[in-house]
């Protein structure tokens, strides 16, 4: 018999099917019910191929078993009654068999209803990450602590948490209605951001952990798309940004986890695909009568997928720069205005604004101010980077800034 | 923190309609200027910029075409700004395009009520 390899990442994203599908079968007041019967399957399928191998069609196999512990479950359980058989139109013949529906329509509809009840504006935004790491993605509360540079302890209670105040706000695992999407809609896409952040800039060591919360978003947010009611420009805006981002996230990172800089990366590590998908639901973005804020941070992104340094492209960008800080004000937003003005026009007309700025506190802040005095005023250039040196909390940041100081020492 | 309320006035009949690239040109010094304010994080309302025509409401009911058309000035726009004081305010309106075809920007403080 042939020896199938497993494929990677088979229990985390099929546990996130099965949890989807039984939890809106149970619904919020019995998700733990769906939780323990999606791990009572994958606990028996890891014992179980251990011993007997492989399975032939593997998903197939934790599907029959799922509905079967479901079905037992609801058969022993006051929920058939009380919960899901007002919902089943069948007449009282008997014995009722329940249909549970792993079809993959019914995953994809389950997972998205499933997101819009997990990013519901009741529960803070860490509670609505985690959920979704939790539920819709299948990590572990170990993975989840990892990402969060978090414990065991604090995350197994913020889930806790979150799970009962939706108990409590009756929340519904369900599609808003049309005339609420939008804003909904918004909450979600803030998660999904914010979810893709954590991956991007987390400060965790495990790259590989943070490499698939950068995918499990951009899946996510790929549901959204995929559906027609919830495929609005926004939605293909934030997935473009995402593609852009993750298509450098090779190339961001050195042997030892070290951030290597957007100047000094390898631009042949650059994933060209991941960019033409960007480019594409850029396009898909571009309709509508509204700009929203992703579709600036998009545009941003897309020019920086282009790899000439010319003033023009600098300039796109800083106009871009320009109207997102007017949409939404953020300190990184306004230094990286500030450099693209540096590359668009010259490092005088970019001190003249930095200097405006005072982000005192913020060691990004002197990083900027380090390298635009840089071949301008050495004494000055040295104070930031030393300032900003002081002000650096990772290690990684800390190497960064040791590094162009020990060049700019040099360069005597 | 304050609102303070930047008017914009110009003799707009004396500046000569530029070119495409000139117009362009200005439209970018508007957005780099208010970029500028947006990246200080006091930009409170960009505003928005006031069509031509207008009337004027007096008393007793008399209704006149306006602006004020003996006035060779006329109020272009107006974006409000976030500073400590009317100093500071003045100096966010330093380098304005406005200024460059001969118009002004009158600084005032908005009383919150």
């Amino acid at each position: 018999m042939e020896q199938q390899e497993i494929i990677p990442h088979l229990f985390r994203t099929e546990y996130s099917k099965v949890v989807a599908v039984l939890g809106k079968l149970f619904g919020f007041e019995h998700i733990e019910v769906a939780e323990d019967i999606a791990s009572d399957t994958f606990l028996l399928a890891a014992e179980t191929w251990g011993i007997k191998g492989l399975p032939d069609n593997p998903a197939a196999w934790l599907y029959t078993v799922a509905k079967n512990k479901a079905k037992d479950h609801l058969k022993r359980n006051n929920i058939f009654s009380d919960k899901v058989k007002p919902g089943i139109q069948q007449a009282e013949t008997g014995f009722h068999e329940i249909e549970i529906d792993l079809s993959g329509k019914n995953i994809a509809d389950s997972q998205l209803q499933m997101m819009f009840a997990i990013c519901h504006p009741s529960i803070p935004p860490e509670a609505q990450i985690g959920l979704s790491l939790r539920i819709l993605c299948g990590f572990g509360i170990e993975e989840i602590a990892d990402a969060f540079l978090s414990n065991k302890e604090t995350i197994n209670k913020r889930l806790f948490r979150a799970k009962e105040k939706l108990r409590q706000e009756r929340v519904k695992i369900e599609l808003p209605k049309s005339s609420e999407i939008d804003a909904r809609l918004g909450a979600v896409l803030t998660t999904l951001y914010l979810l893709f952040n954590e991956g991007y800039y987390s400060l965790s060591q495990n790259t590989t952990l943070r490499k698939d919360l950068c995918l499990e978003a951009m899946r996510l947010n790929y549901l959204l798309t995929d559906n027609p009611g919830t495929n609005t420009p926004p939605a293909n805006a934030l997935l473009s940004l995402m593609c852009f981002h993750a298509s450098r996230f090779d190339a961001r990172l050195g042997q030892n986890g070290e951030v290597i800089l957007y100047d000094e990366q390898d631009t042949a590590l650059w994933d060209e695909a991941l960019i033409k998908q960007g480019e594409l639901y850029l396009n898909k973005a571009a309709t509508g009568d509204k700009i929203s804020k992703y579709h600036l941070e998009a545009g941003i992104a897309y020019w920086h997928t282009k790899k000439d340094d010319s003033p023009q492209k600098w300039e796109n960008i800083l106009q871009l720069y320009n109207q997102l800080l007017q949409v939404e004000y953020s300190p990184m937003a306004a230094l990286n205005r500030t450099y693209a003005l540096a590359k668009a026009r010259d490092k005088a007309a970019a001190i003249t604004e930095a200097e405006k700025l005072q982000l005192t506190g913020n060691h990004l802040y002197y990083s900027l101010l380090g390298y635009l005095y840089t071949g301008v005023d050495r004494q000055k250039a040295l104070a930031h980077l030393n300032t900003a040196l002081k002000l650096a909390k990772s290690k990684a940041d800390k190497e960064t800034i040791g590094k162009r100081l020990r060049k700019l020492n040099a360069d005597s | 923190m304050k609102d303070f309320l930047f008017l914009y006035r110009a003799d707009y009949k004396a500046a000569p309609a530029g070119s495409p690239e000139e117009m362009q040109n200005m439209m970018k010094k508007w957005m780099d200027w208010i970029g500028s304010i947006a990246a200080q994080n006091k930009l409170t309302d960009r505003g928005h910029p006031l069509g031509g025509e207008g009337k004027v409401l007096r008393p007793d009911n008399v209704v006149t075409d306006g602006p004020y058309t003996e006035i060779k000035e006329l109020l272009g726009g107006y974006t409000i700004v976030k500073a400590e004081s009317l100093d500071e305010a003045v100096s966010l309106a330093h380098g304005c395009p406005i200024l460059e075809v001969g118009g002004n920007v009158e600084v005032r403080p908005i009383n919150q009520m």
